[in-house]
């Protein structure tokens, strides 16, 4: 698939920034790598957030993956929907699938974040290295 | 396989419910009751009666409990006995399950621990009246002493994590008397999941040691890790792969060079028990599994028992009580520990366990080793036999457990899951799947000696022939497996919404209750 | 040997086709310097009539031929010989851990009806699948408390059985927590104003037992409220699981920990019994232990599953909720069963016949001159009572006339010098309760 034009981390979150606002999610490849998703563990509002530190946890059956902070900033919104739904995220990583939306710290940090060429790369990499 | 009837519709709508009775359909029990229906009588009593409003006023539970079942004695039979067709058993046949040693439960042992005077009796009552049960324990610690060569016991643990915990604290208090108690303890990357999760309970911290190409303990890293922070090392022998840490001496000395001790994970005694002795290995600390090893039944899941086992250094704080022995031959129970961990359990310990532990190393004394020997020569006989036709990733020699990997397999998309789930329907419980972590895609075998050649041969067969099927005709294994009673059970569903217990009608609808 | 299905022919077959010489081969791997050149000194073997012989033998050595009022955590109740009918079946007996659903249905049912009673007996949202026993679990009810609160102190009344406090404190002395024990009052229930000055927003759990250790009911609902506006939670420790049976369920308690010994499992030395937690729905992720959950199959038949295995320790690791990995399964099952079997109407008749026989010997041993009843709070089937001298030299006495007589208070309790634990369950005879009053009264005339 082509990858939206996000911001990329190596632990496969990925985050979109608009301003000094952004969203971050889990990536199709992580999704996929999880399975089927049962249940996700999110900050509160207002948790202040550091770059490469556990925000919260995605779970499937078999499985739980903590999620790491892109960058650093403060929660102003977790996705409510996937309390009762946390399929979405399988069906929609990239979009409905959103996990929180936080105010940046320091927006010229996402540069230092891989972009969607650079993570399609790094994913294929992993693929070959697998099989 | 769902019978296919021959008769008519009509006729197969009316026998629907007969032809799905005694073993394919048993409701829950509550679904059963109806009110006035009763299993069990009591004796008639004997004192004058009790007022409950008088006696415990506000206290008092109005009405009995709601929900609660209301069958007859044969349903009760019926019921238990239905269900119980729908498991597999040690009594049916073989669990290759990896690290379990699900071996022969010998009957003997049930029988011993419900002895009247044995399953009667209670921890408070005097010691004087309790002299058979202390010398049983006494005997069982001189065992247990003696297979594993080291110098001292507890036999208070409820099971091997509880066993790993208390091990873990023996070694903290140790090293708080001596100044520091250190911060992490080392666990190499193919150990069981309760090694590390008791770690943290532990008040410790988790460093993982990767393993080297070999599977082994790679001395080199250790080396580097081992410094005044390391508490100890927990190390499970023969590792999860089923092989021999043939290195454990330098392990030993590593560790003891900066301080640090060798905690060993007892649940592969099964290769050593006879053959040779952790004690004589450096190893400062263990504990054992006797719900594997010992042959006490699993039960579904439990109850177990994990006694540790560790050198006399380490005897002052043992967990109280302590079992002594008195000049004049009587045991009693010393509850004066001023250096104890103190308790990890209300009372003595799972003593109906210990009873059953103590009756199955009776029966063979010193001819045990040759159970040893009967599950290594069963896990090699399994090894060179299915070698080729599934991937060995690990080939240093194996000992009670062989571990393969699904990787000839996943050429055709089927991986262990799909190999396991397949295993099913050639009336085997399947392997374990996906552990020890360091193999992917692991396939880990344990017979255990309670294996005869004719039924290692019928799993081999059923191995090879599933190994052809992933090969020829891979759905087939991928949708696996076909005949149990359910098929595929939607775990995804089970975990999102999660129902975990039974509601009656009024109270779905929203009705106290 | 019996246990080993192999002929010598069959294992000189299998060295061949691995292509070893001999056994020894196969242990090279194990270093010429550890490999025991003797066998073990253990004793046997032994036949199967020499086995139960030697049980037997030590069977005889303990307390056949007395009659026991002891209680303390541990229950003498009427066992079913039914519940070791279906416990002996090999299909239950000798199964393992329900991880492959598909060849466990029967103990992943009996598990899923397991949960429903204890939350049915206790008014609870949800239970698990077992813990240990009743002390493990309430120090894991104590650890969940910690995890959902986030806070580090508890406060544990001192009415909750002694080694239960015990085992607390070895596992709070690694994790960081901080336990203060609360006072009782001369009624023998917790210090309610205690409570209150001591909780703050430091505090987790108070922990609490009912009935507790000397046979008193506590009351909730003050208790629940001082906990909740704290916003720290109300754990409720339950030794004598029967008590249900006629009681309230505890539904003011966040969370409880229960001791099912008293359901069809033996007294048998101590162990291996059944420990429960049942708590609110909200709190089932901060739960320990297994879980059964209801499911379909692919052809939409009713199943059940263990779940919300992500909590636990072979997925988690170290960030597993508990290191727990065995539970009780067939002390469980043992549990479920009985309750099956005494059914609504037997728990109730079972409970009634429990505070019929203990109001009944209070009332015969307060006749004894000297005997004072310990406190005033209402019990269920063990009682305090406080004797002119010491309990010890009284009960050595009473053993002469083979009556294992009441706990001792003084050794856990050192202000309650002269108390004594009073348990009498269904399976005293009258004539016992009758005799006990009147070698009591002859012990206390002895004299000193």
């Amino acid at each position: 698939m082509a990858y939206p034009q996000y911001r990329y981390t190596p632990q496969h979150e990925w985050i979109n920034a608009k301003g000094d606002t952004a969203t971050i999610g889990i990536t199709d490849y992580a999704q996929h790598e999880l399975g089927d998703v049962v249940f996700v563990e999110l900050p509160a509002v207002g948790a202040k957030l550091e770059k490469g530190k556990s925000l919260g946890s995605v779970e499937s059956v078999k499985a739980v993956s903590d999620i790491y902070a892109p960058t650093s900033g403060q929660v102003i919104e977790a996705n409510g929907e996937l309390q009762n739904q946390p399929e979405t995220i399988n069906s929609d990583p990239h979009g409905a699938g959103w996990l929180v939306k936080i105010k940046l710290a320091d927006p010229a940090d996402l540069h230092t974040l891989m972009d969607a060429a650079a993570y399609e790369a790094y994913i294929a990499e992993k693929k070959e290295a697998s099989a | 396989m769902p019978v296919r009837s021959v008769l008519s519709n009509e006729m197969s709508e009316k026998i629907k419910a007969a032809s799905r009775h005694t073993s394919r359909n048993e409701h829950l029990i509550f679904e059963k009751s109806s009110p006035g229906k009763r299993a069990f009588d009591l004796p008639p009593l004997d004192v004058p009666a009790a007022d409950p409003k008088r006696a415990l006023g506000e206290f008092h539970r109005g009405e009995g409990v709601q929900g609660f079942p209301e069958v007859s004695e044969i349903e009760v039979i019926r019921h238990f006995t239905r269900l119980s067709t729908w498991n597999y058993a040690i009594d049916l046949g073989m669990y290759p399950l990896g690290s379990c040693t699900m071996k022969y439960n010998p009957r003997v042992n049930e029988f011993v621990a419900r002895l009247a005077g044995l399953a009667t009796e209670h921890p408070y009552q005097p010691q004087e009246l309790s002299q058979g049960c202390l010398r049983i324990l006494s005997l069982l610690e001189k065992c247990l002493l003696e297979i594993t060569g080291m110098e001292a016991i507890t036999l208070q643990p409820a099971a091997g994590a509880q066993g790993e915990l208390t091990g873990l604290l023996l070694v903290r208090a140790f090293h708080q008397k001596n100044g520091n108690p250190r911060n992490k303890v080392l666990i190499p990357d193919s150990a069981h999941g309760t090694n590390p999760a008791t770690v943290v309970i532990a008040g410790y911290e988790v460093e993982n040691i990767k393993s080297n190409a070999e599977g082994q303990v790679d001395i080199g890293k250790l080396r580097e890790q081992v410094n005044e922070n390391v508490a100890a090392l927990m190390l499970t022998n023969p590792s999860t792969l089923g092989i021999f840490e043939q290195q454990i001496p330098e392990i030993a000395e590593i560790l003891h060079s900066k301080g640090a001790l060798l905690y060993m994970d007892g649940a592969n005694m099964n290769a050593l028990t006879g053959v040779t002795r952790p004690g004589r290995m450096g190893v400062d600390v263990m504990h054992l599994n006797l719900h594997k090893t010992f042959s006490t039944p699993h039960g579904g899941g439990g109850p177990g028992a994990g006694p540790v086992a560790i050198k006399k250094f380490l005897e002052p704080f043992l967990p109280v009580p302590v079992l002594v022995e008195r000049p004049a031959g009587t045991f009693a129970l010393d509850f004066h520990r001023k250096e104890s961990i103190g308790r990890v359990r209300a009372f003595g310990g799972n003593f109906g366990v210990l009873v059953r532990a103590l009756a199955y190393i009776l029966a063979y004394g010193p001819e045990v080793r040759q159970a040893t020997e009967d599950a290594v020569l069963n896990a090699n006989y399994i090894r060179k036999q299915l070698e080729g036709v599934f991937d060995l990733p690990y080939t240093r020699p194996s000992m009670h457990e062989v571990v393969f990997s699904d990787a000839i397999q996943k050429r055709h998309g089927v991986n262990t899951m799909d190999i396991a789930k397949r295993l099913i329907d050639y009336g085997f419980h399947p392997y374990t799947t996906a552990f020890p972590l360091i193999v992917p895609g692991a396939l880990m075998i344990e017979p255990t000696e309670s294996e005869s050649k004719e039924e290692c041969d019928y799993f081999i067969d059923a191995m090879k022939s599933i190994a052809e099927e992933a090969e020829k005709q891979p759905e087939l294994v991928k949708t696996a497996p076909h005949t149990t009673r359910v098929r595929r059970l939607d775990e995804v569903g089970a975990a999102r919404k999660p129902i975990l217990r039974w509601k009656s009608p009024e109270k779905v609808s929203g009705a106290t209750g | 040997m019996r246990y080993l299905p192999k002929s010598p022919t069959e294992r000189e077959q299998m060295l061949a086709a691995i292509g070893a010489e001999s056994i020894d081969e196969l242990f090279a791997s194990v270093p010429e310097a550890y490999r025991l050149k003797e066998p073990l000194e253990l004793p046997g073997p032994l036949s199967e009539a020499e086995v139960i012989q030697y049980f037997q033998a030590r069977a005889s050595e303990n307390s056949a031929g007395y009659t026991s009022f002891l209680g303390a955590g541990i229950y003498a109740h009427l066992r079913s010989v039914v519940t070791d009918t279906i416990l002996q079946r090999g299909e239950f007996l000798t199964s393992y851990t329900p991880y492959q659903a598909e060849m466990a249905q029967g103990t992943l049912q009996a598990i899923f009806e397991f949960q429903t009673l204890m939350c049915q007996l206790t008014g609870q949202e949800v239970a698990n699948a077992s813990m240990y026993d009743g002390s493990t679990a309430t120090t894991e009810a104590v650890l969940m408390a910690e995890r959902v609160t986030g806070r580090q102190r508890v406060l544990v009344a001192r009415s909750v059985h002694p080694e239960y406090r015990d085992v607390l404190r070895t596992y709070a002395k690694n994790s960081g927590l901080h336990v203060e024990e609360v006072p009782f009052t001369p009624s023998g229930t917790v210090d309610l104003n205690a409570v209150k000055s001591l909780v703050n927003d430091d505090v987790c759990a108070v922990v609490v037992q009912s009935p507790n250790f000397f046979g008193a009911i506590e009351k909730l609902d003050g208790l629940a409220d001082i906990a909740r506006n704290a916003g720290a939670l109300l754990v409720v420790a339950i030794n004598e699981a029967l008590s249900l049976g006629l009681l309230k369920p505890p539904r003011e308690a966040d969370i409880v920990a229960m001791e099912g010994q008293s359901f069809g499992l033996a007294p048998s030395y101590g162990g291996p019994f059944v420990g429960v937690i049942a708590s609110r729905e909200k709190y089932v992720r901060q739960m320990p232990g297994r879980l059964a959950g209801q499911t379909t199959d692919q052809e939409g038949r009713r199943g059940f599953v263990l779940t919300l295995a992500t909590r636990e320790q072979h997925i988690r690791r170290e960030k597993a909720t508990s290191n727990i990995c065995t539970n009780q399964a067939l002390c469980a099952l043992a549990a479920t069963v009985h309750l099956s079997l005494l059914g609504k109407a037997g728990i109730r008749e079972m409970a009634a016949q429990n505070l019929a026989k203990a109001q009944f010997a209070l009332q015969e041993l307060e006749k004894v001159p000297g005997v004072k009843r310990g406190f005033s709070a209402p019990f269920f089937n063990e009682f305090v009572l406080e004797l002119p001298r010491s309990v010890k030299l009284v009960n050595a006495e009473l053993l002469k006339s083979k009556i294992i007589g009441p706990y001792v208070l003084g050794a856990a309790y050192p202000e309650l010098t002269k108390h004594a634990l009073v348990c009498v369950t269904e399976t005293i005879p009258r004539s016992e309760i009758e005799r006990f009053a009147t070698e009591l009264k002859m012990a206390l005339e002895v004299p000193v």
